[in-house]
C-alpha cells in the first residue's frame, strides 16, 4: 500500500489526522476481508456443534455424511495429529469434543465439500450420541469441592487475593453492594472466516485469517497439527473488527486439518449465529464490594469479592481476574485492601478478551460505590473523586508505585468544565425522546439525570509476561518500507505506522510490506497496546535506519553523523550548511533495519497479590446525561463528556475514533447489551435480540484529550483503545440512578428494574 | 407471460449491465449471488437478517438489504452496488476493477472525516448515505440519523459517520 | 426447485395451480430470513413484487381506504396515506429500518402473522377487512377472523392476500410500540388506539402481548360508559389511569428471552394510558 501524500508542505507524520491507507479500498468495497477470498480448487469447511451444554459424547457415526456426494472429508478429534487441545494460557481446550462436551455450540466435527449447502447436508447426517448431563452454570455452586468437577483441571480456574496494608481498619463510613455484570459480545461485524492452502506434500499449510495475534495463532495450530512452525505460515486477512473475539483460537485449526486432510485450499465463514458460539464473550461477574472511608469521605479500605465466570475453558480468565481485582480501587488512593477473586468454570459459554478485559466489571462496582460513599457523606460525585484521586507516585493495592503520568484530577475537572447539553425541549423531534419512533413518551414523562464515571486501566499483559512488538524498516531510493506482523483490526495502526516512518526518516512515500508471519511477534492487538508497542518497535526499527542513514551520508561528505539530523524531507547538518534531500541520499542503497521493542519487566503477585504485575496506566472520566422515561423505563443517552489521557495525540481522527467507538460499546453493557442464557442455553444469538446500538441510540460525544506524555512509552503516547469503553458504562448507569431513585446495581439495565 | 426459473439461467441487471446467473441454486440471496457468483463482494454479510445493513444496495432506487432478496425473483430491477457508485467509463470491464481516482464525494468524506476503521460497514454505509442525499440533499440531523439507522457499525460510534456526511452536505451545498 | 415472477395476478393463479405448494414471496424480510437460517427450504416460490395491481391503494367512496398487499411500508410513512392513516404511518415508521420499510409490506405482516407484526395492531384497531382470492374465488375475512394464532391465519392455500381495506375514521389515532434501541427493534409491547367520533366509541389494540393481536373490548365499552368520546376535549388522569389498567388486565403476555408477561402487562397499560391522554388533550 502506498501512502504518498501530494502536498508536502502538510506531511502525515505523527501529530497529523493522517488518512488511512486502506481506505480508499474499503470504500469502494475492493478491500479484501477474509471472508472476500477465494481460490482455485476450493472447498468450504463447516463445523458441527453441540446443542447441548453438558454431555458425554457416547459415539460420532459420519459415515452417512461420507457418503453425501460433494463431501471430501468429515474428521473428528481422532483426526488431529497432534496437541489435542490448544488455549491461550492453558491447553485445557479440545479441538473438537471426545469424550465431553461443555458449552453449547462446543466443535464436536467438521466437513468439507464443494458447496455449503453440501456442507449443511453432511453435518446434519453427522449422528452424535449424547448423554445429556445437567449443566453447572451458577459459579458459586461450580467452586465448591463437593460439586461434580466438569473439566479434569477442575472446576476453580484461578483464585487470588490481595491483602494490602492492615486489613483489619475500617472506616467511620461503610458503603457497599452487591453488582451484577451481564455477558456482553464483542460482535465485531467481520464474521469469522479463513482459508488454509496445504503445501503438496503435507508437511505444511499457509492459513490467511482474520486474528488478533498471528504467532500465537501459529504456535497453537502447529502443535494441534503436529508441524513445526515455521512450516504453518500466517497471513493476516482483511479484519472486520475484533475487540477481543479473535484472540483465541475459533476455526484455524479445523481450517488447516481439513486442507491437509484434502489437499485443497479450504474456505471456513461462520454465520452470525455460529459466531456467537464460536468465540469467547466478555466475562459475567458478581462482584461484592464494600468501602470503608472517613467522614469526609477519604477512602480508608477496599474490601471485594469477585467471581467472574469463566464459562466451560480457561481461555484468558487467569489475566481478566487478576486485571478485575488489580483495578479494585479504581483510580483512587488506598491504603488498605482485602480483595478475594475467583475465575470459575462452567457450562456457559467460554468467556475471555473483551475490551476492558476485566477492568469493565470491577469499575462498574467501584462506580456504584463512590456514588454512594458520596451520598453517605453528603459529597457531590465529582468531590467524592477529586478528593480521593490518585496521583502519580501513589501505591496501588499491589504494592506497585503509580510510575505512569496519572492525571485523574485532570480529567475530571476537564469533564466537569464540558457544557451541558440543552434541556429537552418540549416540542423536540419523537426521536429525541426515550423510546424513539415508537412514540411511546410525552415530554412529561421524561426525566433527565446525569452521572459519572471515572476509570483507570493498565496497558500492555501483566504478570511478567513479555509482550514485545517487532518491526522492520527499509529505506531506499526515498521510500521507506515496513514489515509488521501487527494485526489492523480497524483501530489504525496502519496509519500510524508510516506517519512515524515519516517523522523519523523524513520521507513521504512509505510503503507497507505484508503483515505475516515471516517476521516476529507483533503481539497481540488487543490491551491498548499496540501504539505503544508495534509503535515503539517501527519506531525503534527507523531510528535504526536514520543511524545508519547518517553514517553513510556522514562518510559520503566527511560530516561526522552525530552533526546529522532530518529536516522535513532532507538531511542536514545541524552545524554547517549542507542540505541533501533523503531520496537523493538513498539512490541506488537499501537500509534495513529490525527492532523489538520491550516494555518494562513485570512481576507476577504473589499470595497475597502484591507485585508490580502491570506496565502502565491510563485514565479517564466519563460524564453521562440521559433522559428516562420513569414509567416504561426506557433511556436514551443524550450526552457523553469526557476528559482521557491519552499521553499524546499521535493521530487526532484516529483518536476521536477510538473514543466514539468505545463509548457506543460501553453504551451497549449499560443498556442493552446482553448475551441471555437460560440452564447453559444462549436464548440470544442473532442481531435481532442481541441488540447493538445503532445511529439513533448514539449520544452526542464531546472529548477533551488530556495529553501529557508518558515517559515511559516510545512515542509518549499511551494506549486509547479500551479506556473509552470502561467507565462509561457506569457513568450512563449512574445518570439513570439519579433519573429515577432506583439503586440499579446490574448491567445491562433492563426497562422493568427501571420502573418495576 | 410470466417468466418461470428453475435451476437454469437468470439474468439480473447490475450497475447497469446485464448480469447472467447460471447453475445456482434459486432460494440463494441476493447478497449471495452478488459475491460468490458475480464477482461483486463489496456487499458484506454480517448478519443473514436485515439487522445490520452490510448488505445494503440500491433496487429500483430503494436501499434494501441484499440478503433479504431472492435474487432470482430480482429479474427485471435495476439493481446499484458500492461498486456501481463510482463514476466509471462505461467501456471498462464490469467486474471487481475499478478506477481508485474516481470515488464519489460520499466515499472520499468518509475518509476524510474518519468514517471509516474496521470496513466491513462501509460499503453499505456509502449506498445508504447516497441514497439519502439523492433523495433529500439537505437533511436535518435527525433524518440522517434516521436513514442510517439500518446500518449498524461497531467501530466508530457513528460520531465521525455523521461528520462525513455532514462534510458531503455542506460541499453539495456550496457548489450548486 | 422454481421461481415464478408474474407480472400479474392472472399470472400468479396461473403460477399457483401450476405449483400449489409454492411459497408467497413479496418483501422477503420474513422469508428470506427463513431460508438463510435454513429453517425453511421452499420448493418452489412465487414472487409477488412484479404485479402491479398488489402496490396500489386508493380512497374509497364510502370513506375506506383499500390497501394492496404489495405497498411497502416506506409508503404509507408519507403523503395522502398519512393524512388518513395518522396511526398506520406510525406503524409503519416502526418497522425495522429505512431497508426493511422499503421491502416489507402488509401483505407480509398478514402472511406471517406474528403477534409482533407492526401494522397488526393498526388493523386490529380498525377493523379491517383482508381480501384473499384465488383463482376462481375472492373473499373478505374480517381481520379478527383472520388472525388465528401465533403465525397462523385462515388464508387457504391457493389464495393470495391481495389487500386490506380500512375505514378512515372520524377521530384522533396514534400507534405505539416499545423496544429497547431506537431502531430495528421486534416489538416487546405495542398499542394503536383510534377513536371512532360517529359511533361514539374508541379501539385498543395491542400487539406482543397474547398469541394474536387483542381488541380489548372491555375496556373500551368501559370507556364509552364513562364519557361521550365523540365531544369530549379531554380526560382527567384518574380516567386514563383506570383505561389503561383494563386494558392491561386483557393482555396476556408471556415471559421470553425479550422480556417479562410483568413488564409486558405493565408497558401495554401505560401506553393505553397514554395514548388516551394524548387523543384527549386539547
Amino acid at each position: 500500500m502506498s501512502t504518498v501524500k501530494q502536498d508536502t508542505r502538510t506531511r502525515d507524520i505523527l501529530g497529523t489526522s493522517a488518512l488511512r491507507p486502506d481506505g480508499v479500498a474499503k470504500v469502494m468495497g475492493s478491500f479484501s476481508f477474509s471472508s472476500d477470498m477465494w481460490a482455485e480448487n476450493m472447498l468450504w469447511g463447516a463445523t458441527l456443534r453441540s446443542p447441548h451444554p453438558y454431555a458425554r459424547i457416547i459415539s460420532i457415526d459420519t459415515t452417512a455424511a461420507l457418503l453425501i456426494s460433494g463431501v471430501s472429508a468429515v474428521i473428528t478429534a481422532q483426526d488431529v495429529p497432534g496437541k489435542a487441545t490448544y488455549g491461550l494460557i492453558s491447553a485445557d481446550q479440545p479441538v473438537f469434543a471426545s469424550e465431553f462436551v461443555r458449552y453449547m455450540g462446543e466443535p464436536v466435527a467438521a466437513v468439507a465439500a464443494d458447496h455449503p449447502e453440501t456442507c449443511r447436508r453432511a453435518l446434519a447426517a453427522i449422528i452424535v450420541n449424547y448423554e445429556v448431563l445437567t449443566p453447572i452454570v451458577d459459579p458459586e455452586l461450580a467452586m465448591l469441592v463437593t460439586t461434580e468437577q466438569i473439566h479434569p483441571d477442575g472446576n476453580l480456574i484461578r483464585h487470588q487475593k490481595i491483602i494490602c496494608g492492615d486489613p483489619h481498619i475500617s472506616g467511620d463510613i461503610t458503603v457497599e453492594g452487591h453488582y451484577t455484570i451481564g455477558m456482553q459480545d464483542q460482535a465485531f461485524l467481520g464474521l469469522e472466516a479463513a482459508m488454509a492452502f496445504p503445501d503438496s506434500g503435507g508437511n505444511g499449510v499457509e492459513l490467511h485469517i482474520a486474528t488478533q495475534w498471528l504467532h500465537e495463532d501459529r504456535g497453537q495450530i502447529a502443535a494441534c497439527l503436529k508441524l513445526p512452525e515455521d512450516n504453518v505460515r500466517l497471513v493476516l486477512g482483511g479484519v472486520g473488527g475484533a475487540f477481543g473475539a479473535r484472540e483465541d483460537i475459533s476455526l484455524q485449526v479445523h481450517c488447516c486439518l481439513l486442507a491437509l486432510r484434502t489437499g485443497r485450499p479450504i474456505k471456513m465463514q461462520y454465520s452470525r449465529e455460529e459466531s456467537f458460539f464460536g468465540h469467547v464473550h466478555r466475562h459475567p461477574a458478581q462482584i461484592w464490594m464494600k468501602h470503608h472511608a472517613t467522614q469526609e469521605g477519604k477512602i480508608v479500605k477496599v474490601e471485594s469479592r469477585m467471581v467472574f465466570d469463566g464459562g466451560a475453558y480457561t481461555s484468558t480468565s487467569p489475566a481478566v481476574l487478576i486485571n478485575g481485582i488489580t483495578h479494585t480501587q479504581g483510580p483512587y488512593q488506598c491504603d488498605n485492601a482485602v480483595v478475594d477473586g475467583y475465575a470459575v468454570r462452567t457450562n456457559n459459554p467460554p468467556c475471555g478478551a473483551m475490551r476492558g478485559f476485566g477492568v469493565v466489571q470491577a469499575c462498574f462496582a467501584h462506580e456504584s460505590q463512590m456514588d454512594k460513599l458520596a451520598q453517605a457523606c453528603g459529597l457531590s460525585p465529582v468531590e467524592v473523586r477529586l478528593i480521593n484521586a490518585m496521583h502519580t507516585g501513589d501505591k496501588l493495592i499491589t504494592g506497585q508505585v503509580m510510575e505512569s503520568v496519572a492525571p485523574v484530577e485532570r480529567c475530571i475537572r476537564e469533564t466537569d468544565a464540558i457544557p451541558m447539553p440543552e434541556p429537552l425541549a418540549a416540542n423536540a423531534n419523537v426521536l429525541e425522546f426515550p423510546g424513539g419512533s415508537g412514540r411511546t413518551a410525552d415530554r412529561q414523562n421524561i426525566v433527565r439525570g446525569i452521572g459519572w464515571g471515572v476509570s483507570m486501566k493498565n496497558l500492555m499483559y501483566s504478570e511478567g509476561f513479555d509482550d514485545y512488538a517487532t518491526a522492520r524498516c527499509t529505506l531506499s531510493n526515498g521510500i521507506a518500507s515496513l514489515k509488521f506482523a501487527t494485526a489492523e483490526v480497524g483501530q489504525g495502526f496502519v496509519t500510524l505506522a508510516p506517519q512515524i516512518a515519516r517523522s523519523v526518516l523524513g520521507v513521504d512515500d512509505v510503503v507497507l510490506e505484508t503483515s505475516d508471519t515471516q517476521i516476529g511477534s507483533a503481539g497481540s492487538t488487543s490491551a491498548s497496546r499496540q501504539t505503544w508497542m508495534s509503535g515503539g518497535a517501527v519506531d525503534g526499527a527507523c531510528r535504526l535506519v536514520r543511524e545508519r542513514l547518517f553514517e553513510h551520508v556522514g562518510k559520503l561528505h566527511n560530516i561526522d553523523p552525530i552533526r546529522l539530523m532530518i529536516e522535513h524531507t532532507d538531511v542536514i547538518d545541524t552545524i554547517g550548511t549542507f542540505r541533501i534531500s533523503v531520496t537523493e541520499a538513498t539512490q541506488g542503497i537499501t537500509l534495513s533495519e529490525t527492532f523489538e521493542h520491550h516494555h518494562r519487566k513485570t512481576e507476577d503477585l504473589d499470595a497475597n497479590g502484591q507485585g508490580n504485575c502491570h506496565v502502565a496506566f491510563a485514565f479517564v472520566a466519563h460524564r453521562a446525561v440521559v433522559d428516562v422515561d420513569i414509567e416504561l423505563g426506557l433511556v436514551k443517552v443524550v450526552q457523553i463528556a469526557t476528559a482521557q489521557d491519552v499521553g499524546r495525540v499521535l493521530n487526532p481522527l484516529s483518536a476521536i475514533g477510538q473514543i466514539e467507538g468505545g463509548i457506543a460499546q460501553g453504551l451497549g453493557l449499560a443498556v442493552m447489551e446482553e448475551i441471555i442464557m437460560d440452564n447453559g442455553r444462549v436464548k440470544n444469538p442473532s442481531f435481532t435480540d442481541y441488540l447493538l446500538p445503532t445511529a439513533l441510540d448514539a449520544p452526542r460525544v464531546v472529548a477533551v484529550m488530556i495529553e501529557e506524555p508518558e515517559p515511559q512509552a516510545p512515542l509518549g503516547a499511551k494506549g486509547i483503545g479500551e479506556p473509552p469503553c470502561i467507565s462509561v458504562t457506569p457513568a450512563i448507569v449512574a445518570a439513570i440512578r439519579a433519573a429515577t431513585g432506583k439503586a440499579l446495581s446490574r448491567v445491562p439495565v433492563r426497562p422493568q428494574d427501571i420502573c418495576l | 407471460m410470466s417468466n418461470s426459473i428453475g435451476n437454469e439461467m437468470y439474468t439480473l441487471r447490475i450497475n447497469g449491465q446485464d448480469r447472467s446467473v447460471k447453475d445456482a441454486w434459486v432460494g440463494e440471496s441476493l447478497l449471495y449471488v452478488l459475491r460468490e457468483r458475480l464477482e461483486l463482494p463489496g456487499a458484506k454479510g454480517a448478519c443473514e437478517q436485515g439487522e445490520c445493513g452490510s448488505c445494503t444496495v440500491l433496487m429500483d432506487g430503494d436501499a434494501v438489504c441484499s440478503c433479504l432478496v431472492m435474487a432470482a425473483t430480482a429479474v427485471g430491477a435495476d439493481i446499484v452496488t458500492v461498486e456501481g457508485l463510482i463514476e466509471k467509463d462505461p467501456s471498462m470491464a464490469s467486474t471487481a476493477e475499478v478506477i481508485t481516482s474516481q470515488i464519489t464525494d460520499v466515499q472520499q468524506a468518509f475518509i476524510e472525516e474518519g468514517g471509516v476503521q474496521c470496513g466491513f460497514c462501509t460499503p453499505g454505509l456509502i449506498v445508504a448515505v447516497h441514497h439519502l442525499l439523492d433523495k433529500n440533499p439537505d437533511p436535518t440531523e435527525l433524518q440522517v440519523k434516521e436513514s442510517i439507522s439500518g446500518n449498524i457499525c461497531r467501530c466508530t460510534g457513528y460520531g465521525r459517520i455523521f461528520a462525513a456526511v455532514e462534510a458531503v452536505v455542506q460541499v453539495r451545498k456550496a457548489s450548486r | 426447485m422454481t421461481v415464478a415472477v408474474p407480472l400479474s395476478l392472472t399470472e400468479a393463479f396461473d403460477e399457483l395451480s401450476r405449483t400449489p405448494e409454492a411459497r408467497l414471496i413479496q418483501g422477503g424480510t420474513d422469508l428470506m430470513v427463513e431460508i438463510n437460517f435454513n429453517h425453511v427450504k421452499p420448493v418452489d416460490v412465487i414472487a409477488l413484487r412484479r404485479i402491479k395491481e398488489l402496490r396500489t391503494w386508493q380512497v374509497n367512496s364510502n370513506n375506506t381506504i383499500t390497501i394492496g398487499s404489495g405497498v411497502p411500508y416506506q409508503e404509507m410513512e408519507l403523503g395522502q396515506l398519512k393524512e388518513l392513516l395518522p396511526a398506520l404511518a406510525e406503524a409503519a415508521r416502526t418497522v425495522g429500518s429505512p431497508q426493511i420499510r422499503a421491502a416489507g409490506t402488509l401483505g407480509g405482516n398478514l402472511g406471517t402473522c406474528s403477534p409482533a407484526g407492526d401494522g397488526l395492531p393498526v388493523l386490529f384497531a380498525l377493523d379491517a377487512i383482508v381480501h384473499l382470492q384465488s383463482a376462481v374465488t375472492s373473499r373478505d375475512l374480517s381481520i379478527h377472523e383472520f388472525m388465528l394464532g401465533v403465525k397462523r391465519n385462515a388464508r387457504n392455500a391457493n389464495e393470495i392476500i391481495t389487500g386490506v381495506t380500512v375505514p378512515v375514521l372520524d377521530g384522533w389515532q396514534g400507534y405505539a410500540k416499545v423496544g429497547v434501541r431506537n431502531a430495528m427493534v421486534i416489538s416487546v409491547a405495542s398499542a394503536c388506539l383510534a377513536v371512532d367520533k360517529a359511533n361514539n366509541s374508541v379501539r385498543i389494540a395491542l400487539g406482543a402481548v397474547g398469541p394474536t393481536i387483542i381488541r380489548c373490548r372491555d375496556a373500551e365499552s368501559w370507556l364509552e360508559q364513562q364519557i361521550d368520546l365523540a365531544v369530549a376535549t379531554s380526560i382527567d388522569m384518574t380516567m386514563a389511569k383506570e383505561f389503561g389498567r383494563r386494558v392491561a388486565l386483557e393482555s396476556k403476555p408471556i415471559d421470553d428471552h425479550r422480556s417479562t408477561a410483568e413488564y409486558r402487562r405493565h408497558a401495554v397499560g401505560v401506553l393505553a394510558q397514554r395514548l388516551i391522554t394524548r387523543a384527549y388533550s386539547s
